[in-house]
């Protein structure tokens, strides 16, 4: 079908014909995705907002929670996550300059690092559930009701803590596994070429995508395992 | 099929290809509204089924139909299926997408495969909804308060929960599409200000189906997660807030009556003035004041949790945004009605609907009114009084207008006229029934009959027996469209490019239209509503 009066000068295969020209179709597209990350900015406000009621109401079982989760393996993922925005954002300019190989090589260690991240957080969940932190009828604090004498810990409290943990870790490493999906197939166009320094907008979408996840964690990292770390006295 | 004799030597969205995958796997915005308008009207008869049967336990005092679990059941699954099956989708996934493009000149809307990915999650979410009513169904009532749904309630809350979450997400990504396409893909010189007010209601629904739904999933996966995995974050016995859950449910749920009614209130928009022959009165008002619902909208939820045990300032307080948001919603009916004043009326069937409309709208938004006011909402608050203050909005406004607008824009959808005679009778039985169904229950709530309940006092049962009679009225009333619909598919009188006389250029290109909507991209030179110009059409005219 080109009935059409605005008859492109040099068609891009990748037009779709809706669109008048290339530049509509970036801009739409790149509206979608901004449009699409408000959505995830609500969808995890409301484990947000309900964060923030329950650590101001149980603070502290929320600290002796926190306490408990591994510090280093937290580090550790930040770090991860982070190289791995660094990856996407090389790979977005290894596409706007059409180097094929560096891209598709970009994007397997974004791949690489978000399978790190959720082996590590992997390790991190059996943990919880070897020490019986799994909210729960097997749930059982004794053991941080032990290490942390000094803190007063309502263990039916503690267990909303975890149940928060556990959801917003989750849902964060569900959206990453996601992420993951999406590079993957990405991969693989791009090692078939079909990324041009005309057209590569899926790929700055998908790392718009990305760094949003990793933005989420950002704010989780400090917000889990950060609440208070001082030395007990 | 009967479309193919409407014009041989034109190719139209409906005889451009046949097949059954043509359909299936179509990205057109035009053939996906009409999946969407069958798979609705599916979901509208299950929604109606339950209601006559609600209706049909209601005519005694007894519970002698159904017994109290099943009775649960019956008005959570009528309320589920009604509110997140067809009436959220109903105007905007139906009428917006075949009109959104159109009305803009665009070929499409932006991302025709996500639009067509939209429906399908529709019908994944519609088949567990289905199967989850079919093994058992749900009885937690349509708001899934916990911490009956999560503790308590032994029925399929869980698979109810998901269905809700995946239609949630069809209705986002609706929602997505109209926005990046009003923004992106309007013709040359349809700015902002000459857009028509259908788009702009739909701009604004779609800014609450963004931002309100995504609260409304997290919701449901936190139940969910708490029924399936035992997380606590609802529970009372570990700490847990179940008012939480209520705040979260009515962030998005008060904002969602506006995603049923806001599209409505576009459609009259848009019939008004052509049935009046005048430009709409206060264009810019009537504009801001989607906007303005939009965003207050967000600001008014816990007026549903007044005697739940929230503080009385903050009930104080959301009071008083109950009260302002009402402003805009009058803003409109004002305009309406000055559109109207020495304009010449004609009553064909869509102004009989916008007429119906305008008033049961405005009596649902001024008992909105009490209920807003804290001493009259303890009294009350679930009685009957609001079940009747919700149906007429969502029955008496939010459906009227849907009919309206298939009947004012079913010549284009389908190239044929429907027989004016059988539509206007079907817009009386339908106001008629709507009434006598639901002012008795105005009265019923305000004498104190609870909502919610299979039996009742027998000195409610006359006001019920009304109610009941005039829900098997409003029945006929919706049957008839559909049969004369499905009648003029074949033998209507074939439509012209523009019936009506309208504005809008929707109506500038030809009944059916080709698949990519214009053949030329068109050029807009004029202001919206500029019926100055426009000369009335003959036989509009005749009817008088
Ligand atoms: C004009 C502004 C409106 C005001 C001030 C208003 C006010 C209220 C109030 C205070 C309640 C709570 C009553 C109670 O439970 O005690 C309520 C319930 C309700 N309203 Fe409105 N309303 C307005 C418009 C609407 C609109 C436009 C719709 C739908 C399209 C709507 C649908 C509902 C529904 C569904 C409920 C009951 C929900 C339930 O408990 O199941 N309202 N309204
Ligand atoms: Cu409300």
């Amino acid at each position: 079908m080109s009935d059409s009066p605005i008859a492109v000068e040099e068609h891009n295969p990748a037009l779709r014909h809706h669109f008048a020209d290339m530049e509509q179709q970036r801009q739409a597209s790149s509206l979608g995705m901004w449009v699409f990350l408000a959505t995830e900015v609500m969808f995890f406000g409301g484990m947000f907002c309900a964060y923030l009621i329950y650590r101001y109401w149980y603070y502290n079982e929320f600290a002796a929670g926190s306490r408990s989760l591994d510090i280093w393996l937290g580090t550790i993922n930040t770090a991860v996550l982070i190289c791995s925005s660094l990856t996407v954002a090389l790979g977005v300019r290894a596409a706007q300059m059409g180097k094929r190989k560096l891209l598709v090589i970009l994007l397997l260690l974004t791949i690489v690092f978000g399978l790190a991240f959720l082996g590590i957080k992997g390790v991190e969940w059996y943990t919880k559930f070897q020490e019986h932190h799994i909210p729960g009828s097997s749930f059982n604090v004794d053991d941080l009701i032990k290490e942390y004498p000094q803190i007063r810990i309502d263990p039916s409290h503690q267990q909303i803590f975890f149940s928060l943990y556990f959801a917003m870790t989750g849902l964060h490493a569900l959206h990453m596994i996601i992420g993951v999906g999406i590079f993957a197939v990405l991969t693989f166009y791009a090692w078939k070429s079909l990324y041009t320094p005309e057209y590569h907008t899926p790929i700055e979408l998908a790392g718009l995508y990305w760094h949003f996840v990793d933005i989420i964690w950002i704010y989780l990292f400090p917000l889990l395992y950060l609440i208070d770390r001082k030395p007990l006295k | 099929m009967a479309t193919a004799a409407i014009t041989a030597d034109r190719t139209n969205y409906l005889n451009q290809e046949y097949g059954i995958k043509s359909w299936l796997l179509t990205t057109d915005h035009k053939r996906i509204a009409l999946l969407y308008l069958l798979s609705i009207t599916f979901f509208f008869f299950i929604g109606g089924f339950f209601a006559l049967l609600i209706r049909l336990e209601l005519l005694t005092p007894a519970g002698d139909l159904v017994q109290s679990d099943t009775y649960n059941k019956l008005f959570t699954m009528h309320g589920q299926v009604m509110v997140f099956f067809f009436l959220i989708p109903s105007i905007p996934a139906v009428l917006g997408n075949f009109l959104v493009p159109l009305m803009i000149g665009a070929r499409d809307l932006a991302f025709p495969r996500i639009n067509l990915l939209s429906w399908y999650l529709y019908i994944i979410a519609g088949v567990m909804m289905l199967h989850c009513i079919l093994t058992g169904g749900v009885d937690t009532g349509w708001t899934f308060y916990t911490p009956f749904s999560t503790a308590f309630s032994n029925t399929k809350v869980i698979e109810a929960g998901l269905a809700i979450f995946v239609a949630g997400f069809s209705s986002i990504l609706t929602g997505l599409n109209f926005v990046v396409t009003i923004h992106r893909m309007r013709a040359p010189g349809m700015t902002w200000s000459r857009l028509p007010l259908f788009i702009w209601a739909h701009y604004a629904t779609s800014i609450i189906q963004l931002l309100g739904t995504p609260v409304l999933a997290v919701t449901l996966v936190l139940v969910v997660l708490e029924r399936a995995l035992h997380l606590g974050i609802f529970d009372p016995t570990r700490g847990g807030d179940p008012l939480l859950f209520q705040h979260l449910f009515w962030f998005y749920s008060h904002p969602a009556v506006y995603i049923m009614i806001l599209p409505s209130m576009g459609v009259v928009s848009e019939i008004v003035p052509c049935f009046c022959r005048k430009r709409i009165f206060g264009y810019k008002f009537v504009a801001m004041s989607s906007i303005g619902i939009a965003v207050f909208g967000f600001l008014v939820w816990a007026h549903h949790m007044f005697v739940a045990g929230i503080s009385l300032y903050s009930a104080l307080i959301f009071s008083i945004l109950s009260y302002m948001v009402a402003v805009p919603s009058a803003i409109k009916v004002f305009n309406w009605t000055a559109t109207m004043y020495k304009g010449s009326i004609s009553f064909a069937t869509p102004m009989l609907y916008a007429f119906g409309f305008i008033g049961l709208f405005t009596m649902g938004g001024l008992t909105g009114l009490f209920l807003a006011a804290l001493g009259i909402d303890v009294h009350v608050t679930d009685t009957y009084f609001v079940i009747a203050h919700f149906h007429y909005i969502m029955v008496g406004g939010a459906v009227m207008g849907y009919l309206g607008g298939m009947h004012f824009w079913w010549p284009k959808i389908s190239g044929r006229m429907y027989p004016e005679f059988w539509g206007k009778l079907a817009a009386m039985i339908v106001f008629i029934g709507f009434n006598l169904t639901f002012f008795p229950q105005f009265v019923l709530g305000y004498l104190g009959m609870p909502r919610r309940y299979w039996q009742y006092p027998p000195e409610f049962q006359v006001l019920n027996v009304l109610s009941t009679a005039g829900s098997t009225i409003l029945a006929v009333g919706y049957i008839l469209p559909m049969v004369y619909f499905l009648w003029s598919m074949r033998y209507g009188k074939i439509a012209e490019e523009n019936p009506w006389g309208a504005s809008g250029l929707e109506w500038m290109t030809s009944s059916p239209p080709p698949t990519f909507n214009f053949d030329h991209t068109p050029e807009v030179t004029w202001e919206a509503y500029n019926y100055e110009n426009i000369p009335a059409p003959e036989e509009v005219a005749v009817e008088r």
